[in-house]
């Protein structure tokens, strides 16, 4: 198989990702969207470490961590998200601008 | 090509247009389970290209737990059922974000012809493997300190997602005459 299948659909998935987190409005679109990305170099990983044929496997073991990192971020991430929904009623992301100048300001 | 070839081909092409499916659709739930096809999907890639635990794990901890968060989310911040329209930012943002996401792509695959035409991943020989067997004496033995670390690290997430959710130690500092 060429590498460059693997690695052009790496390529695309993130793109896709970074996609979403620009243009989606919803914190969990935008949580979904990251995971898009993180899967995008798991693919990368995988098809380096086949490539390379690496004794440690480490392209293996580090999409294996990835994935349990990427576990621990959604938790945390939609703990978070449930708290600003919880004090604010809502999941928007640009709705949630206390901390940014006002605009007749500047 | 070989039959292999072109099971990745579809299966990545199931993975692109799911995933761009995830970015666009009008109805929140739905997003979610695209993305479980797409996650399903490149988990079958990890399988062509023989990274057989790594696919497992893939199925079990992404498309069953992550995907199940992600809807736990979206009930407990009352997503809408149904399409709703305003998902997507206004369409100037969502213009500027395709012309990122356009740039980048280019860029990527550019990049990555120059480097990687014409090489072969070589599959099917002896000494490629990503069985359970050969993912899991690889763990244990040459990474297990990092693998420790990293079980710290998820009873850290853990332990802060619990705080977070919790009700009863809020803003009054936390002391346990505080609780409620």
């Amino acid at each position: 198989m060429p590498l460059l299948m693997p690695v052009l659909l790496a390529g695309l998935l993130f793109s896709i990702g970074v996609y979403g987190v620009l243009a989606r409005r919803n914190a969990i679109l935008v949580l979904m969207a990251v995971e898009l990305m993180l899967n995008a170099v798991n693919i990368n990983l995988v098809a380096f470490d086949v490539w390379l044929r690496d004794e440690l496997l480490a392209g293996q073991v580090f999409t294996l961590f990835v994935i349990t990192i990427a576990a621990a971020e959604v938790g945390l991430g939609l703990a978070i998200i449930l708290l600003v929904f919880r004090n604010r009623q809502t999941a928007q992301l640009d709705l949630l601008d206390e901390l940014a100048e006002a605009e007749d300001a500047a | 090509m070989t039959l292999l070839e072109v099971l990745f081909g579809l299966l990545g092409l199931v993975a692109l247009g799911s995933g761009l499916l995830v970015v666009t659709t009008h109805q929140m739930v739905h997003a979610a389970l695209w993305l479980v096809v797409c996650l399903g999907s490149v988990a079958g890639c990890y399988l062509l290209l023989s990274a057989e635990f790594v696919a497992w794990v893939q199925v079990l901890i992404y498309v069953g737990a992550v995907v199940v968060l992600l809807l736990f989310g979206l009930m407990l911040t009352r997503a809408p059922i149904g399409a709703s329209t305003d998902l997507d930012a206004p369409p100037l943002q969502r213009a500027v974000a395709a012309v990122v996401a356009l740039g980048l792509a280019g860029v990527v695959v550019v990049a990555s012809i120059d480097s990687f035409a014409g090489e072969d991943i070589v599959l099917g020989s002896d000494d490629v493997g990503g069985s359970s067997t050969e993912a899991g004496s690889a763990i244990f033995r040459g990474w297990v300190l990092p693998f420790e670390a990293l079980s710290v690290l998820l009873l850290a997430a853990l332990v802060g997602a619990i705080v977070l959710s919790r009700r009863d130690i809020g803003a009054d500092g936390g002391s346990p005459e505080g609780a409620r």
